[in-house]
């Protein structure tokens, strides 16, 4: 029996079509809009949605209110909005699911959120790999635009907002605020250090605010609903509102749920995910995405939220679990992870342009069976260097290798002592046809 | 050489921008669906209709993972080698599809059917391994599924 909760994002999702507006209007959609335009109050949607402790869920965890509160009263204009619909990060696949499933909500979301903060624009950033989605946003834009809920004089106000669908060239750069920003005015997308922060000085030197698809497609049910009513959606006291968890790797039913903060991994995994697949134990997970550290047994039942994960040294991130099972070698899997964030570095900074290569031959080596014990140290020398480059994600690219030394310490000595990789036979193995020159 | 059409109506979409430069990527894009890849000279031709030296269209022709500086196939064919793939038989797909079109990773078949490249990740985890065939995705691959896949973009292609 699988436990059921409330589906507020998901509510109109079909298995094999989007919702369409009328669809979204009869549950409930748009009435957001039309009571904040009549109303006029700009600041109800900023304390409403600062009230509900609604944090970025694109990794970052940053309450959207206090974001939306450093764009200046006198900030000057034209001011911009910009969707972060570039999920990346290896795991992640929930903004891809929301945007097929209900797009109205997002663009309702962003169309509230620019009310709030006054923007004459808002810019949907969406990675090449999400064509479809691109396309299903371009058409149900412009549907949004014809019934006046988009473009000049939003519902016969003096509000007028225009939605924009940028297609990225890819890279997974482009994720982080900075380099996006870059990226969306033709630069090549190198991330810069704030300050000034974008709500200051953004897309053309202008005050920008960036969300995630999720997280802008909570705005209109927290406007509609009442921030008491969102935070009561949790099951923790320190969570808020639901979340959805892309679950993957070794369980029976690999998907997109959406599930109330807080609920146990456990539960997801058991319940949700089908459990493991036959054959497999848990042997660890990763919580929210590539840049995240590994949860291991003894995390098993901890609560999913993101304070929950912080207070026990880890983070949430986008809720992306990727779920290991026992026949995996952590050394290889980490391996994996170390070879993307090798490829996808920018190369602005010479830590991680350096780093992470250095870092993924020193693990190459031991899980061919040629590491020796000087190579531990080296490798914890090395991941702190590489929160010495810009931004964000190279301190999160060694975060699964912290993992790695911190709860499979065991596994890594017994390849240098061996001189082998004790999983090979079972063949999750090493990357053994892989060019090291990539 | 780009066609009279394409140039007016790229030149249309620039006209309206405050910003000509926001439309690069774009630009590119539509280019190399012209050309088949950049050319030399569809980059000189991007960096004019935008307003941008040749060298920064480069800086971002070789950047990017979906702009293609080189002659590619018809068919592009990504497949993805992060964490969840590569759990669910990535190299065994990767190895097979290199077989079948006797090639290595990022070579063309000698009939220009088929560009074999790497990709990270395309967000499609619940389906894993999956590849895209130019950006479109197929899940849940076995060898047999990539086989009848071949053969219907080969008679896609007669």
């Amino acid at each position: 029996m699988t436990t059921t909760y409330p589906q507020i994002l998901f509510q109109n999702r079909h298995a094999d079509r989007i919702a369409t507006l009328e669809e979204y209007a009869a549950s409930g959609g748009y009435e957001a809009l039309r009571q904040m335009i009549a109303g006029g109050d700009r600041a109800q949607v900023q304390a409403a949605i600062q009230e509900a402790t609604l944090l970025g869920r694109g990794g970052a965890a940053f309450p959207m209110g206090i974001k939306l509160s450093t764009v200046a009263a006198d900030a000057p204009f034209p001011r911009y909005l910009v969707c972060n619909a570039d999920e990346m990060e290896p795991g992640t696949f929930k903004d891809r699911v929301l945007l097929h499933a209900d797009p109205h909500q997002l663009i309702e979301g962003m169309v509230l959120t620019g009310f709030a903060i006054q923007a004459a624009k808002g810019i949907i950033f969406i990675r090449p790999e999400y064509e479809n989605a691109a396309r299903i946003l371009e058409r149900e834009v412009a549907l949004a635009r014809q019934a006046g809920y988009l473009g000049e004089k939003i519902l016969g106000s003096d509000f007028s907002f225009e939605i924009d669908v940028h297609r990225s060239g890819g890279r997974y750069i482009c994720g982080e605020v900075t380099a996006q920003l870059n990226a969306l005015m033709g630069k090549r997308p190198n991330p810069q250090q704030p300050p000034p922060y974008p709500t200051e000085s953004g897309l053309w030197g202008r005050p920008t605010v960036i969300q995630n698809v999720e997280t802008l497609s909570c705005v209109p049910h927290i406007v509609r609903n009442g921030a008491q009513w969102f935070k009561d959606l949790a099951l923790t006291e320190s969570g808020a509102g639901t979340k959805l968890f892309a679950v993957s790797g070794h369980v029976n039913r690999p998907g997109c749920y959406e599930l109330p903060m807080g609920v146990p991994l456990s539960e997801i995994i058991e319940e949700h995910a089908g459990g493991m697949r036959p054959g497999s134990e848990f042997k660890a997970c990763l919580p929210g995405g590539a840049s995240t550290q590994f949860l291991t047994r003894q995390f098993y039942d901890i609560p999913m939220d993101f304070d929950s994960l912080k207070k026990a040294g880890h983070r949430l991130g986008t809720g992306a679990i990727m779920i290991f099972d026992h026949k995996t070698c952590m050394v290889a899997a980490t391996l994996n992870l170390m070879d993307f964030f090798a490829r996808e570095s920018c190369g602005w900074c010479t830590p991680c342009r350096e780093g992470l290569p250095y870092i993924r031959d020193l693990l190459q080596r031991i899980e061919r069976g040629e590491g020796e014990a000087a190579f531990i140290p080296m490798l914890e020398e090395m991941s702190k260097y590489l929160w010495n480059a810009y931004c964000a994600f190279a301190p999160g690219a060694v975060s699964p290798l912290q993992g790695l030394l911190t709860y499979f310490r065991d596994e890594v000595e017994e390849h240098i002592t061996a001189h082998r990789c004790p999983f090979q036979a079972s063949g999750s193995g090493a990357l053994d046809n892989r060019s090291q020159t990539d | 050489m780009l066609t009279e059409e394409l140039r007016t109506a790229l030149e249309a979409k620039i006209a309206g921008a405050a910003h000509p430069q926001e439309y690069v990527v774009d630009v590119l894009f539509a280019l190399q669906d012209h050309y088949g890849h950049l050319t030399d000279e569809a980059v000189a031709e991007a960096a004019q209709l935008v307003g941008m030296p040749v060298v920064a269209v480069e800086e971002l022709t070789t950047f990017y993972p979906f702009l293609y500086r080189e002659p590619v196939g018809r068919y592009v064919i990504n497949v993805c080698d992060s964490v969840v793939c590569w759990m669910d038989g990535h190299e065994s797909l990767q190895n097979h599809l290199m077989e079948r079109l006797g090639i290595a990773m990022g070579e063309t078949t000698a009939d220009g059917l088929f560009t074999l490249l790497p990709v990270c990740c395309i967000g499609y985890c619940d389906r894993a391994p999956a590849i895209l065939v130019n950006k479109k995705v197929y899940g849940e691959l076995t060898p047999e599924k990539l086989d009848d896949l071949l053969e219907t973009l080969r008679r896609e292609a007669e």
